[in-house]
Order: structure tokens, then C-alpha cells, then sequence
């Protein structure tokens, strides 16, 4: 539960991002409301990591500033960007677990770096996060141990280990088997519906998507800028862009009832 | 200041007594940063008053975490230990929802694998003896597959990835030139004064050019150059096969029917065998430019004596010898760091661990075979 506040918690404002000549992203711009799961879509790539790594300060835009609850990220002191590294958490594509430390030593490092708390009261908090996204009993196994669903769900509870405001996730399910993603999804619902936090989900599983999300918005490898913004449920019914439909309704040319008696 | 700070003080605690029970009303927001102090708070409260019952009422919280969540269960907890039924009141929807998270069956739950613990003295010298005699089998059967693929490569040429030797001699020799010809040369330098501090008490300035190109091209330039490379490229080697292996490369490439050693080592070894014995050339060169510079300005000699001396003491004999030596050091510094690469198996931490063991094996094998060398050549002689 957080505290009461209507103003967008992060806002994206025309950024733009060039590695020399090439443009990745071109005059960006959305918000990300308070308690919602925004999952930015698009085929691969199209930028979307590029952009998640623009909304935690990783990533410097060429032109264009990106807000966090009124706060020029690219624009702030070290102080400010300490607080705001405190009020996110981000899961990444491989996870990232640090793979010499134990998943107790993961999730502990963010707790006895930011706060002055004991070492039982950690060790608590560990085990509750862990029992979050159900690994409890797993602290003293090494990130090697781990199968990839379970690496992204330890990287969650790392993630979540400050009880962050935002948590991000590039490519929340990539690699994994639908059974593994579609838990994994479950519990990015229980946990936005339950600690109410606000969520920023790169993907380009569609079940996932339609799944997760509170709202999506759908960039464009040849534009580099947002093609369409909405609820996965009225963009798959209702949009008229022919890249957003073939998206949504998976319309790639279909070869699996070609001839085949050639195959031996 | 920060969100984090502020919250601290965000909070306030009040308590009134009715009959037996103690009731505690929760105003404000508690979470992470605050949790030792509303904690401690709470617990004096009850211990202090010792109530036979204790409510906690949450209508005026505005913020709540589930560390805060986790604290006021461990509260109940310890308010439970001292005979006191703790309950909570007044939960809105959302401090529900994250009561409902913590799981009590997590929290007391034994870990399913114990933490490592430290061996003792005993165990730790039979892992030590295991581990050294199984590097010792990796080792020889490595540079067996080594000699096994050189020999393929020999009897293949056209199997050789070029454009590899090539960008490997220019990695390993071609970038190493500056700081072998610098290192030389003040290895030269300091040999030429330190000589001539003590050759100068028995009036035999005129032996230091000897000493120096002696002491240079038999000694000092093979085995520094070895040392220059196994730092700057024997542990490259090491890091990149080892990444490689971290990253499935060296799976896909035998998948695909390569053989990784004949693929990645061989390269990498035949680079280095043919650079090696050119940066020592030239480091005996710099090194010899460095006596120079000593001989001329600090012995009175002239660049001419001093060339004709070091020259002198010379034979083809010692440059020869150098030389083979450089390419058997090549081969340990290549061979050694393609094979702790190949030991890798995960992680960032054991590509860092075989790299550095990479070069203290190279430098420790270089020295040892150098006093082969040694011997052997003062026989052949």
C-alpha cells in the first residue's frame, strides 16, 4: 500500500535515443500511473529494452527527459538518484542474480546496503521473500542450482527486496516453458494486486500480455515511436493499424501446410 | 531529504489502556526505514503496561510495507511469548492484501541445503591434494588434445583459421611492442648503472656492455617477454575461452562438429609461438638500447666500443637458444591460458579465478622450464 497520489509516477517525455546514426527510439512519450501493470510491446528490436533502460536511468537519452514522481532522472544528483535506485526494482532479461553470492546474500545486499536493520531482522525478510515467490528454503542454494524459472522468480524477490514503488521486467518469461511463464505471471498479478506496486513489463508473449496487462503500448521498429496505447482488450479488438492487428492476432505468413514429403 | 528519511518520522504511535486490554493506534506510514523504531516502540509499550490483551488499531496508516507487515506479525509473536493475545484491528482491503503474502510456513521453514561450512585442516589438505592432481590430468590431457590438433593442423593446413593467427599476433605482438620495448629497456638501464656501481670499484667499466647484452639476450629478454605476454595475453585467453564456455559457445561449436581446441587453442598457440620469439628479439634490442644509453652517458664510453663489446660476448649460439626458448614459453603461456579458459564452468567469478591462475601457472611453468633450459644448454654448449 502507498501513499495517495494522483500525478503519474513516471513520465516519459519525448525522448529520443541514438547510438551515432542510428535512431533506436524517436519522440517518446507516455506516463505510468500508480499501481497499473504497463507492458510495452513490440517486435524484436524495436527499442523496448533500450526504453525500460531509459526508465531506470541506464540508459542516457539523446534528447527528451524521463520523470520518476516529479524528478528529472537525468538531471539528478546522486542523492536523488540513490532515492530513486531505493524506490525500484528491476528484473532483467537473464536475471543477473549475482551467481558467487547465495540467493540469501542476492537478496540481502540491496537490505543491509539501504537500511540499518540487523542481521536475524534481514534473514526474516529474506525468507519472506522468498516465500513470496515461492523458493522458500532455497537461501543457501547458489544461483547455479537454479532452474531459469526459478532464477527470475529469486531475481523478483531481489527485486523486490525494498519494497520498491516501480518494478520493471525485461522479457519477464523469455526462455521459459508456458507453464513456467504462465506461473511466473500469476505472480506479477498477486503481487501488484497485493502490495499494490506499479509495474513497467517489457514482453512480446502474447498471452502474457493480455494476461498482465493494465495497459499496453505497441512500438514500431520502422517509426521508432509508439503505434498504439490501450488495453490489450481494445487493442486486439478495435485498433485499424495493420502492424498493431497482425501483432495481436499473430498473422505471419503461414508455411506449416506447405508440401512437406520432402522432409525425410 | 530523501523519501527514505522522511518516512522515519512520518509516524506516530498512541496507546490508551480499557480494562486489561491495551489498545495501540497506528497513524502515519511505517514500512522498511522505520521498522527498528515503531518496533521497539510497540514492545515497550506492551512490556511496559503488561496488558492481558493488546490491540493494534491500523485506521491511520497511510503507508505500509511488507517489512512493516512482517514486523507487526513478529510483534504478535512476541506479545504471544508473554501470555498477551495480540490482535489486529480496523485493516483496510489493501494492508489485508499484503498480510496475505507473508507466508508464516516461509518464514519458519528450515533451508533445504545447509550453508557451506569451513573444513577442517585435514579435509581441506585432501581437497587441496585432489584438486592439484586433478589439475595436473586436466593439464596433460589438455596439452595432449593440443599436440593431437597442432598435429591435425599440420597435416590440414587449409583447416587453420587464418584471419584468428593473424588477429592473435596482432593482439599478443603487434599491441604488446610499446610496453615490452619500454619495460626492456629500463631492465637494460637499471642492469648497465647497477653493473657499473660494482664493476667500477675493480676499474672493469668496460665489462658492463658484456654483462648487459649477456645477461639479456640468454636470461633476461626471453623470460620478461614471457612474463609481459602471459599478463597481457595469456590471461585474454584464458578470459575469453572462459566466457565462451560461460555463454555455451564452446557447446554450440562442438554441437556443430568443431573441435574447440583445434578451433579456439591452435590460433591462439601459433600466434603466440610466432610473436613471441620476435618481441624477444626486440626486447633484446630496446634492453641493449638501454645499457647504450648508460654506457654513453654515465661510463664515458663510446656507442661504438660499447656495440663492439656487446657484440663480442655475443655468439649465434645464445641468440639461437633464446629463440627456441621463446617459442617453448609461447607455447606454455598460449597452451596454459586456452586450458584453465577451458575449465571454466560458471559464473564471473570462476572466469576471474582461472585467469589468474592462468598466468601465476604460466609464469610458474616458464620459470621451471627456463632452468631446463639452462641446464641443458650449458651441456650442449
Amino acid at each position: 500500500m502507498h501513499l495517495p497520489d494522483n500525478e503519474p509516477i513516471i513520465v516519459v517525455e519525448n525522448v529520443t535515443v541514438r547510438f551515432g546514426s542510428n535512431t533506436v527510439l524517436e519522440n517518446i512519450s507516455f506516463q505510468v500511473h500508480r499501481g497499473e501493470i504497463l507492458v510495452v510491446v513490440g517486435e524484436s528490436g524495436c527499442g523496448k529494452t533500450t526504453l525500460l533502460k531509459a526508465m531506470i536511468g541506464l540508459q542516457k537519452t539523446t534528447a527528451g527527459r524521463v520523470f520518476f514522481r516529479g524528478m528529472d532522472i537525468m538531471a539528478a544528483s546522486e542523492a536523488e538518484l540513490n532515492n530513486f535506485r531505493q524506490n525500484i526494482g528491476v528484473l532483467f532479461q537473464s536475471s543477473a542474480l549475482f551467481s558467487s553470492m547465495t540467493l540469501r546474500e542476492n537478496i540481502a545486499l540491496p537490505l543491509a546496503e539501504y537500511t540499518s536493520l540487523d542481521a536475524d531482522t534481514i534473514d526474516l525478510i529474506v525468507k519472506m521473500k522468498l516465500g513470496m515467490v515461492n523458493l522458500a528454503g532455497y537461501e543457501n542454494h547458489s544461483p547455479v542450482e537454479l532452474s531459469g524459472g526459478m532464477k527470475k522468480r529469486a531475481g523478483i524477490a531481489r527485486a523486490m527486496a525494498l519494497d520498491p514503488l516501480v518494478l520493471f521486467f525485461d522479457e519477464l518469461s523469455a526462455g521459459l516453458d508456458p507453464i513456467t511463464a504462465a506461473e511466473l505471471d500469476n505472480l506479477i498479478l498477486k503481487t501488484n494486486e497485493a502490495l499494490g506496486t506499479t509495474m513497467v513489463v517489457v514482453s512480446h508473449e502474447l498471452q502474457s500480455i493480455c494476461k498482465i496487462a493494465d495497459r499496453v503500448i505497441m512500438l514500431d521498429k520502422t517509426t521508432k515511436g509508439i503505434i498504439a496505447e490501450g488495453t490489450p482488450g481494445d487493442l486486439k479488438e478495435k485498433s485499424t493499424d495493420p502492424r498493431v492487428h497482425s501483432f495481436f492476432w499473430r498473422q505471419v505468413p503461414d508455411n506449416n501446410k506447405q508440401d512437406r514429403s520432402y522432409v525425410r | 531529504m530523501n523519501d527514505q528519511q522522511d518516512r522515519q518520522k512520518r509516524y506516530q504511535i498512541s496507546s490508551r489502556k480499557q480494562d486489561s486490554t491495551l489498545l495501540i493506534c497506528l497513524t502515519g506510514e511505517f514500512g522498511l526505514n522505520n521498522l527498528p523504531a515503531f518496533t521497539g516502540e510497540i514492545k515497550n509499550l506492551f512490556r511496559q503496561q503488561k496488558p492481558g490483551a493488546l490491540d493494534i488499531d491500523f485506521s491511520g496508516i497511510t503507508y505500509f510495507d511488507s517489512a512493516a507487515a512482517l514486523a507487526m506479525i513478529q510483534i504478535q509473536k512476541a506479545a504471544a511469548a508473554e501470555n498477551i493475545v495480540c490482535s489486529f484491528r480496523n485493516l483496510n482491503n489493501e494492508t489485508k492484501g499484503i498480510f496475505s503474502v507473508i507466508y508464516e510456513e516461509a518464514l519458519s521453514r528450515a533451508p533445504l541445503k545447509d550453508v557451506i561450512k569451513r573444513e577442517n585442516l585435514v579435509m581441506q589438505i585432501g581437497d587441496a591434494s585432489i584438486r592439484i592432481f586433478q589439475d595436473a590430468v586436466n593439464f596433460i590431457t589438455f596439452f595432449g588434445e593440443l599436440l593431437f590438433a597442432l598435429a591435425y593442423t599440420l597435416r590440414h593446413p587449409q583447416s587453420l583459421r587464418i584471419k584468428d593467427v593473424l588477429f592473435y599476433m596482432k593482439r599478443a605482438g603487434v599491441d604488446g611492442l610499446p610496453i615490452v620495448g619500454l619495460i626492456s629497456m629500463l631492465i637494460g638501464l637499471i642492469l648497465a648503472f647497477m653493473s657499473y656501481l660494482q664493476l667500477r670499484l675493480i676499474g672493469a667499466n668496460i665489462y658492463v656492455p658484456s654483462l648487459v647484452s649477456f645477461a639479456l639476450i640468454k636470461e633476461l629478454g626471453p623470460i620478461m617477454t614471457a612474463i609481459l605476454v602471459a599478463g597481457r595475453s595469456g590471461s585474454a585467453f584464458a578470459a575469453e575461452i572462459g566466457t565462451m564456455v560461460v555463454n555455451e559457445e564452446v557447446d554450440a561449436l562442438s554441437t556443430m562438429g568443431f573441435d574447440p581446441v583445434r578451433f579456439l587453442a591452435v590460433p591462439k598457440v601459433l600466434a603466440a609461438a610466432i610473436v613471441v620469439p620476435v618481441l624477444t628479439l626486440y626486447a633484446d634490442f630496446f634492453g641493449n638500447i638501454g645499457g647504450l644509453i648508460v654506457g654513453i652517458t654515465g661510463l664515458d664510453l663510446t656507442a661504438n666500443t660499447y656495440i663492439i663489446q656487446s657484440l663480442k660476448t655475443i655468439t649465434v649460439f645464445d641468440i639461437v637458444t633464446s629463440l627456441i626458448k621463446a617459442v617453448f614459453f609461447a607455447g606454455i603461456i598460449a597452451g596454459v591460458g586456452c586450458q584453465k579458459g577451458f575449465q571454466v564452468r560458471a559464473g564471473a567469478q570462476d572466469v576471474g579465478k582461472y585467469t589468474t591462475s592462468a598466468v601465476v601457472t604460466a609464469i610458474f611453468l616458464i620459470v621451471v622450464a627456463d632452468s631446463i633450459f639452462a641446464v641443458m644448454f650449458y651441456y650442449m654448449r
